[in-house]
């Protein structure tokens, strides 16, 4: 279906080469710096300096110590976040419900968390809101993922209107049964910072890091190393050639959808756990919409999706800063993400025009004519 | 609870009157998702042409003082925005979900940017547009005056309903863009370039969706603000897809959206305090219903979403 989504199950560039190494980091790198000048651009446009913006963003994001841990913290959340994208968006199962699952599961979380961890101490109790989380976020992807292994109705519009309930919803539980009794903003109890993820050494940076550090390993080694990881690409890349293959499609497109629900519940379990403790009512940092394109510019690699993470969450906090510094609305991030991904599709339009061109010589002269004729 | 309370004059004009601004422009914009579907284009970066139009919209009212002026630039915003659709999508064949995410984002990135620079200190507010009352039927109780004293735009857009789908249904232009969306390779055949057709198609939803947000700015809010379309844009593309090319159907689709977008307000003059929450939830929770119920019907066209490159099966 597309140049992008799609794994392609034939490399065409060979791997070994500086050439084939060199391709796939160029092709991620230049829609970020061709992003970065048109928003300088248009900074310059609106009577801003572009070079002191980037320069705050640089300076508050990554270096002074403070904001780098806390770009560190964001990344935590982000990258389960990327680990669950990554899972549904390989077997080609678009879900885009993932805020109402992030905040449906924090929810829960942030609501139980407070008696559970008093209760059942630290270890068990943090355990146990991970697994609600998980679950929460997994039974929140049932319905679009029945909907389509079952009659096939695209998952775009149905994870979408799961989304939107899934707000709603966990703003009701926030304002109902998970309301606090303290005064002030609704909100839930707040869990004592004590009972929070442990920290790592002197900083403000908690365990949630490793754990989605971890998580994005597994995934993956799950996605490039076992039978279930193929099964779900081959899903993603043809269906009609996974039944011929004698797969269960909609037994994988069940399994896909709820390890994505699942792994986006954890994200908001590492949110409200570590970073937050707390669930205001009408919260949403609307992490969803900003990741996926992060994902498509790692080509659904776990691995590289650290680098453009850790990118994004130092141009998030640094931003934060900057804009207030450039007295201009904090969304010139979502600007940035959105040229980002236009640049993106441009990028990848030029890579299969050239290798369309150079097919039409015959195949045997264009991969000579691709490693620059050295070792044809 | 007094349930007499519910039947009053208040109660029915309140729900009407609101359920009509919160209708308006997700009709103009799932009319032109439909369009843009039937011919085989899925334009998830509606939202982005509707805040494209609300915005231009909202700065052409208030600098030209006019809401029609207004709604012009408001058409203009949008077919602006659909023209990154109509170069990277039809024309480069780029993947519409990416482009269309792409769009959604840049357009509430940039129009909250705009607003800010633009009007960051102070918050202008456009004088309400003036009405047309239909003469005796805006006197009736009740129902008259929300129905039928308000901008003409209205009544204009329930007519263009029709027209779109007379057209879709009873001209060769009509088939053309069905044919672009459910076998592009047929028509190619018979000679109607592919891209055009879907580039008209994609250009008409554009300048549809700026309508919708500029009536949105202009007529119901009366200001702009970022992020005004609150998901609207997504409500569209709902409607749109469960019309199955009837786009007759996106009048009762976007009216039910209105209905329950305003029901919670008109509710409290009737006395009844009902948390915004679970009214907001009703529309979707009523779409996953319907997709539940009658999953096995729902039918999208065959080349939905897929570029068309010749001789490519």
């Amino acid at each position: 279906m597309t140049e992008i989504a799609v794994a392609r199950p034939v490399a065409e560039v060979p791997r070994r080469t500086l050439r084939g190494l060199l391709e796939p980091v160029v092709m991620s790198v230049t829609p970020v710096l061709l992003a970065i000048v048109a928003g300088g651009i248009l900074l310059t446009i609106l009577g801003r300096d572009p070079l002191s913006f980037y320069g705050d963003i640089l300076q508050q994001g990554m270096l002074e110590s403070f904001g780098l841990q806390q770009s560190v913290v964001r990344m935590a959340t982000l990258l389960m976040i990327a680990a669950g994208l990554i899972v549904a968006f390989r077997a080609n199962l678009w879900n885009l419900g993932l805020d109402g699952q992030f905040l449906l599961a924090a929810a829960f979380v942030a609501g139980l968390a407070p008696s559970i961890v008093s209760s059942l101490g630290m270890t068990v109790g943090l355990t146990l809101c991970f697994v609600i989380a998980a679950v929460v976020g997994a039974v929140w992807t049932l319905v679009p993922a029945g909907l389509k292994a079952r009659f096939g109705v695209n998952e775009i519009i149905t994870t979408l209107m799961m989304n939107f309930i899934g707000i709603n919803l966990a703003n009701i539980l926030v304002k109902g049964p998970f309301l606090t009794d303290a005064p002030g903003v609704p909100r839930t109890d707040i869990l004592p910072l004590a009972e929070r993820l442990p920290v790592l050494f002197d900083t403000r940076i908690h365990i949630g890091i490793l754990i989605a550090a971890a998580t994005i390993l597994l995934v993956h080694l799950v996605m490039t190393r076992t039978p279930l990881g193929l099964r779900l690409r081959v899903l993603g890349a043809n269906p009609r050639a996974a039944v011929h293959f004698g797969l269960r499609t909609k037994r994988l497109t069940l399994v896909a959808f709820m390890v994505s629900g699942a792994l986006i519940g954890m994200s908001g379990a590492v949110s409200m756990l570590g970073d937050w403790g707390s669930f205001r009512a009408d919260w949403n940092p609307g992490y969803g919409f900003l990741v996926v394109p992060l994902v498509f510019l790692a080509r659904l690699n776990a691995l590289a999706t650290v680098a453009f993470v850790a990118l994004f969450a130092v141009i998030q906090i640094g931003g934060e800063y900057a804009t207030r510094e450039a007295d201009l609305p904090n969304d010139f991030v979502l600007v940035l993400v959105g040229l980002i991904l236009f640049f993106m599709a441009i990028t990848e339009f030029m890579r299969v025009r050239r290798e369309r061109r150079l097919a039409f010589v015959t195949a045997g002269l264009a991969s000579r004519l691709r490693r620059g004729g050295d070792d044809g | 609870m007094d349930s007499s309370a519910l039947l009053t004059e208040a109660f029915f004009a309140a729900l009407i009157s609101g359920a009509l601004l919160a209708a308006l422009p997700i009709l103009f914009a799932s009319l032109g998702e439909a369009i843009s579907e039937q011919a085989g284009v899925l334009n998830v970066g509606l939202e982005g042409m509707m805040l494209f139009g609300a915005y231009a919209g909202f700065n052409g009212a208030l600098y030209l003082h006019s809401s029609w002026l207004g709604l012009l630039a408001g058409i203009g915003g949008g077919v602006l925005a659909s023209l990154t659709m109509v170069v990277l999508c039809v024309r480069m064949r780029l993947d519409q979900i990416v482009v269309g995410v792409a769009l959604f984002l840049f357009a509430e990135g940039v129009t909250s940017l705009l607003h800010g620079a633009q009007f960051g200190e102070s918050y202008p507010r456009l004088e309400k547009p003036s009405e047309l009352a239909i003469p005796l039927l805006s006197d009736l109780p009740a129902v008259g005056e929300s129905l039928f004293s308000v901008h003409p735009i209205v009544y204009i857009g329930f007519a263009l309903v029709f027209l779109v789908s007379w057209m879709l249904r009873r001209t060769s232009t009509g088939l053309n863009v069905r044919a672009a969306g459910e076998t592009p390779a047929a028509l190619d055949a018979a000679g109607v370039s592919v891209v055009r057709t879907r580039t008209w198609a994609v250009l008409a939803c554009g300048a549809l969706a700026g309508l919708g947000g500029g009536y949105l700015a202009i007529i119901a809010a009366g200001s702009f603000t970022p992020f005004m379309t609150q998901g609207a844009g997504f409500m569209a593309i709902v409607i749109a897809m469960l019309t199955r090319g009837k786009v007759l159907w996106t009048i009762v689709g976007s009216l039910l959206f209105g209905v329950s977008l305003t029901i919670a307000t008109a509710l409290q003059l009737a006395g009844i305090t009902i948390p915004t929450d679970w009214v907001q939830m009703l529309p979707f929770v009523t779409v996953i219903l319907v997709l539940i119920l009658f999953a096995r019907r729902s039918y999208l066209p065959s080349a939905l979403a897929l570029p068309y490159v010749r001789g490519e099966r």
